[in-house]
């Protein structure tokens, strides 16, 4: 399943986990002790958070370590962007309504 | 007509201001950006609808509404927008969030937006300024060592969330 990045960093639980493996690569049962939440929902994020393309997998030993792609949170200004289309786009339909209103007023 | 459209970003301060030009008297313009009749008519990005479920637009007052999707008319996800100051004709300040289908918070994230008004001889003017806070996005940020190039990361944008979250 394809994700965008924004919907990792829409979730403040995933914004926590970022905040986490962004200093040091960790593996999921690391990451879980910083919750208060069911290492199921863990990584349910952690899986969301692959999805993204966000998270960078090492084995050592018998342990998976965790790390970000710093590199893609740089698709942030990608998004701003999408949002400038979207606010311009949400007008062009404004412009549509005020239409059909004056028109009505005629 | 060619209508004028502004786009900036300050990232620094975590804001976002537009400038458009609307065809139409400043009358119809307020009306549009302030009863839910016509805000539902534009708000939401095709194909989703908006559904205002409670408006009062006076000081204090608020603005709850959901976005609906042809597939899913039951959305969990609403947006509350609490009037704070209104100077009517003139210009109007609102605290913008998420929140449940009771109008209560969800989420920290909030935005303050500005929005005024200024007619012209054909057109009308509106500027908007919308200030985005966002402390669990600051933090991340700011650890990650993004400060100037990702600080729009603060922005929680909750138009563009309501929009494409609900929709998955």
């Amino acid at each position: 399943m394809r994700r965008d990045i924004f919907q990792a960093i829409a979730d403040p639980t995933r914004r926590a986990i970022l905040v986490l493996i962004a200093v040091q690569a960790m593996t999921p049962n690391a990451i879980a002790e910083h919750f208060d939440i069911t290492r199921q929902s863990i990584s349910k994020h952690l899986r969301i958070l692959s999805e993204c393309d966000l998270l960078a997998q090492k084995q050592e030993g018998r342990e998976i370590f965790y790390e970000l792609k710093i590199e893609k949170m740089k698709e942030v200004d990608v998004w701003l962007d999408q949002f400038r289309k979207i606010v311009e786009e949400r007008f062009q339909q404004l412009d549509q309504v005020l239409f059909t209103i004056k028109n009505k007023k005629k | 007509m060619n209508l004028l459209f502004d786009f900036t970003v300050d990232k620094a301060t975590k804001t976002i201001y537009v400038t458009r030009e609307f065809a139409a008297d400043l009358d119809l313009v307020w009306d549009a950006f302030t009863k839910s009749e016509i805000l539902d008519q534009w708000t939401a990005p095709k194909p989703w609808k908006v559904r205002t479920k409670e408006m009062e637009f006076r000081e204090g007052g608020r603005w709850l509404y959901t976005m609906v999707s042809p597939e899913n008319e039951n959305p969990s996800r609403y947006s509350l927008v609490d009037f704070i100051e209104i100077h009517p004709k003139t210009d109007f300040s609102t605290r913008n969030c998420f929140a449940d289908e009771n109008g209560i918070q969800q989420g920290n994230s909030f935005s303050l937006v500005k929005n005024s008004f200024k007619p012209g001889p054909e057109t009308t003017t509106v500027y908007i300024e919308k200030k985005f806070d966002d402390m669990a996005t600051l933090e991340l940020l700011v650890s990650l060592g993004f400060k100037e190039g990702l600080a729009a990361g603060m922005m929680n944008l909750d138009d563009y969330f309501a929009s494409l979250v609900t929709s998955k």
